[in-house]
C-alpha cells in the first residue's frame, strides 16, 4: 500500500525526523483559508501516487501568497499519467545547500532490511545507482538489534564531516528505521534529506510504502489509504479471494495459481494474442467464486473472449467443472470462452464441459490459439 | 537418495486441527508420509486421524523424535510457528501459510540461522520425495519415480510441469515449491547445491518468476558449480512492468529482476529456458540424450 508524501511527512514529524512547515488543501478556497498571508518562498506540490510530477508540471515554486492561490488553480484537478489532482501540498521553501539519499527496503537477499544512502540525491538517484553503483552505501540492519546508533554514525559519517550535521542524520536514520518496522513498511525514502546554509538537515521530499499482508495489524496505516478507481476493482476483488490486475488487451484470462497464471498471459502474448488482466482465483472450484471472477472479468468492456485455464490438483477437475456451468449458467454472456482443465479428473471435467455445449480443449497452448481465434471473430 | 526428504523424515504439523492442517493431514498420511504428531495449543492429549495432538512443539519433538515441521497456522501467527519449531531443534520448516508479514519473516532469519534451522516458504506448496514422504499441499498422484528434480516459486504452474514430466515418461527424485514471497526460507541457490550432490538426480528443472533475483543467482551458482543439466522457465515475461517499488526497488537489484534479465543470466549459464511450459520435458530429454 502506497501513502502520499504529506501523509509520510506527517509520520516523518510523529517520530521526530524534521520537515520543513507545510499544509495540504483540497480545494483553492482551502489554499485561501490556510496558507498565511506573509509573502515567502514555497512550493506548491501535487499529491498523487505516481512519479515524475516535477516534469509533468505538478510541482511549482511560489514567491506570495497569490503566486500559491495561482499556482494552486493550475495544479488542483489537473491530470499527470491519467490521475486527477486532488490535493496539493503547500510547502516552505528551504535553500539547499546540498542534497542526499536515505532509503530502507525489504532486501531478498540478505533477508533483512536494508538501508541505502548516498551523497548524491535528487531525481536522478536511479541514474547513480545505474552507472556508479559505488556511491550508494549499503548497510543490512540484525532485525534483532535494530539500527544501531553507531551503524547510523557510520553511514553519516559518509555523507558529512561537520559532527553536528553528523549527529543529526544519524537521530534521523535511527528515527526513520524505528517508524519503518514500527509500521511494517516495505519502503521508506527520503529524497532529498538536505542540509541547508545554516547547516540544519532536513527531510523535503518522503515517500512511503507498506507491506499489504500486515495491514492487519495497522489500523492506522490502512486509514492513510487513498484509493485509485483501477485499485479499487483490485482490492475488492482481493477482499473475495481473487487477485486481480487489469491489463491492456483483449483476452481475459481466469486461472488457478499465480505462477500458471503468468503463465498463461505469457502463451496469449507468445502467439499474437493480447491478455486483458491477471486473474488468480486460487485454489477453490467454489461456483460462488467463480461468478465472481467472471464479474470483474466482464466488467472491463475491451474483453472479446475469455479463457479458463484450471490444472486440479487437490481440486477435482469434475468439481472444477461443475463449479463453471453454475457460475455460467448465472451470468449468461454471449463472449466465448474457452476452457482448459487438466490434472486429477480432467476427463471427467470435460465431459461436464462437452455435454454444457462450450468448446473444451486439452492442452493450454491450443487453448491459448482457440481463445485468440474467437477474440478476432 | 534424495533431497531434504525421504522414508525416514518424521513430520509434526503445526495446525493439526484447522480446516486446511486436518484436510491435508490426512492426504499427506494417504500418501504414505510419516506423521508422529501435529500441535494445536490447548488442545493436547486428543488425536486427528489416529495421530497424538500436542501443545507445544518441543513436547511433540520429545516424545515422537519428529525432524520436519509443516506449518497450516493463520498468517498473524505463523512466524512465531516458525520460530516455536526452529527453538524445538526441528531441522525443517515448512510453512504453507499464505500472507506472512515480511518484517515477520525477516525476524524468523537469524533465528533459524542461529538454530541451524532449514526453511521452505512461506506461501509455498511443500515438496515431496516421489513414493516416500509428501509434505505440504501438493496433489500426490501426479508424480512418479524418476530422476529429475523441480524447483519452482509458483504452484499449480509447478504441478502443470510436474504432470507434462511424467506424462512424457520423465520421473521425479525430488520437487520442491520454495513459494513466492519476497522474504523467503531456502532459494534455488541452496537446493541446486543439494541437487548437485544427489546422486540420484540427473537434471533439474528450475522454474522461476520475475521479480527478484533469485534466477539471476541460481544462474550464477549454475555457470560456477553444477555439472548437471538444468533447464528453466521463467513465468511473466509478458507482464507490464508494473507496480514497482520506487527508486529503492531498483536501486536494489541494480537492474534485475525483468524476465529478460533472467533468461539472458540462465543463457549465460548454459541453461535452454523454454518458451512455454510445453517445451519442458523435450528440452530435459535432449539434455540427458534420451
Amino acid at each position: 500500500m502506497k501513502i502520499h508524501e504529506y501523509q509520510a511527512r506527517d509520520l516523518f514529524r510523529k517520530y521526530g525526523i524534521p520537515v520543513p512547515d507545510g499544509v495540504v488543501c483540497h480545494s483553492v478556497d482551502e489554499v485561501k483559508k490556510k496558507v498565511s498571508d506573509e509573502d515567502k518562498l514555497r512550493v506548491v506540490k501535487a499529491q498523487v501516487h505516481v512519479g515524475g510530477r516535477g516534469k509533468a508540471g505538478g510541482v511549482k515554486i511560489a514567491n506570495t501568497k497569490a503566486e500559491v492561490v495561482e499556482k494552486a488553480e493550475k495544479i488542483l484537478g489537473m491530470d499527470i499519467k491519467g490521475l486527477t489532482v486532488e490535493k496539493i501540498l503547500v510547502a516552505d521553501a528551504v535553500d539547499i545547500e546540498k542534497e542526499f539519499y536515505v532509503g530502507l527496503i525489504n532486501d531478498r537477499n540478505t533477508k533483512s532490511v536494508t538501508l541505502m544512502a548516498s551523497a548524491e540525491g535528487g531525481v536522478e538517484i536511479e541514474e547513480v545507482a545505474k552507472v556508479s553503483p559505488e556511491k550508494i552505501i549499503k548497510m543490512a540492519i540484525d532485525p534483532t538489534m535494530g539500527l544501531m546508533d553507531w551503524q547510523a554514525r557510520k553511514i553519516a559519517l559518509q555523507l558529512f564531516t561537520d559532527p553536528k550535521e553528523v549527529r543529526q542524520t544519524a537521530a534521523i536514520l535511527v528515527k526513520l528505521y524505528e517508524l519503518y518496522v514500527d509500521t511494517d513498511s516495505s519502503l521508506a525514502e527520503i529524497n532529498p534529506l538536505v542540509l541547508t546554509p545554516d547547516k540544519k538537515v532536513l527531510a523535503i521530499d518522503g515517500k512511503m510504502n507498506f507491506d499489504d499482508n500486515a495491514l492487519f495489524r495497522q489500523r492506522e496505516i490502512l486509514e492513510m489509504r487513498d484509493v485509485l478507481e483501477d485499485e479499487q476493482k483490485e482490492i475488492e476483488a482481493a477482499a473475495k479471494g481473487l487477485s486481480y490486475i487489469k491489463l491492456d488487451g483483449n483476452i481475459g484470462c481466469m486461472v488457478n495459481g499465480a505462477g500458471l497464471a503468468m503463465a498463461t498471459m505469457d502463451m496469449i502474448k507468445l502467439y499474437g494474442g493480447d491478455p486483458a488482466n491477471f486473474l488468480d482465483i486460487g485454489g477453490s472450484s467454489n461456483p460462488e467464486k467463480v461468478v465472481e471472477a467472471m464479474n470483474i472479468l466482464l466488467s472491463d468492456k475491451n474483453v472479446s473472449a475469455v479463457m479458463i485455464n484450471i490444472f486440479g490438483g487437490i481440486t477435482r477437475c469434475d468439481d472444477v467443472a461443475r463449479g463453471l456451468v453454475t457460475a455460467l449458467d448465472e451470468i449468461k454472456t454471449e463472449i466465448p470462452i474457452v476452457i482448459r482443465l487438466s490434472g486429477t479428473n480432467a476427463k471427467e471435467g470435460l465431459e461436464i464441459i462437452k455435454d454444457y455445449g462450450l468448446p473444451t480443449v486439452e492442452t493450454m497452448s491450443e487453448a491459448a490459439k482457440k481463445a485468440i481465434e474467437l477474440s478476432k471473430k | 537418495m534424495s533431497i531434504l526428504i525421504n522414508k525416514d523424515t518424521k513430520l509434526i504439523v503445526q495446525g493439526i486441527t484447522g480446516r486446511d492442517g486436518a484436510f491435508h493431514t490426512s492426504k499427506m498420511k494417504t500418501y504414505g508420509t510419516n506423521i508422529v504428531g501435529g500441535i494445536s495449543p490447548g488442545k493436547g492429549g486428543i488425536e486427528v486421524d489416529g495421530i497424538p495432538v500436542f501443545n507445544t512443539v518441543e513436547e511433540a519433538v520429545k516424545a515422537t523424535g519428529a525432524n520436519a515441521s509443516v506449518i497450516f497456522v493463520p498468517a498473524p501467527f505463523a512466524g512465531d510457528a516458525i520460530m516455536e519449531a526452529s527453538f524445538a531443534g526441528v531441522e525443517l520448516v515448512i510453512c504453507i501459510t499464505e500472507g506472512v508479514p515480511v518484517q515477520d519473516m525477516i525476524k524468523v532469519t537469524p533465528v533459524l540461522k542461529q538454530n541451524g534451522t532449514k526453511m521452505i516458504g512461506a506461501n509455498c506448496p511443500g515438496l515431496i520425495t516421489v513414493d516416500e514422504c509428501l509434505i505440504g499441499i501438493l496433489p500426490g498422484m501426479i508424480f512418479k519415480k524418476g530422476n529429475v528434480g523441480l524447483i519452482s516459486r509458483s504452484g499449480t504452474l509447478t504441478y502443470e510441469v510436474v504432470d507434462m514430466l511424467t506424462q512424457s515418461g520423465l520421473g521425479q527424485t525430488t520437487c520442491v515449491g520454495i513459494g513466492g514471497d519476497s522474504v523467503s526460507g531456502l532459494y534455488f541457490k541452496d537446493l541446486l547445491e543439494m541437487y548437485e550432490n544427489d546422486p540420484e538426480t540427473e537434471a533439474v528443472v528450475l522454474i522461476g518468476e520475475i521479480g527478484g533475483d533469485a534466477e539471476e543467482q541460481a544462474a550464477q551458482y549454475i555457470k560456477d558449480n553444477m555439472t548437471k543439466p538444468v533447464v528453466a522457465f521463467i513465468a511473466g515475461q509478458s507482464a507490464p512492468p508494473g507496480k514497482r517499488m520506487g527508486h529503492a526497488g531498483a536501486i536494489i537489484s541494480s537492474g534485475a529482476g525483468t524476465a529478460e534479465e533472467k533468461i539472458k543470466a540462465f543463457a549465460a549459464a548454459g541453461v535452454p529456458v523454454a518458451k512455454e511450459p510445453g517445451e519442458i520435458p523435450g528440452l530435459v530429454k535432449e539434455k540427458l540424450g534420451l
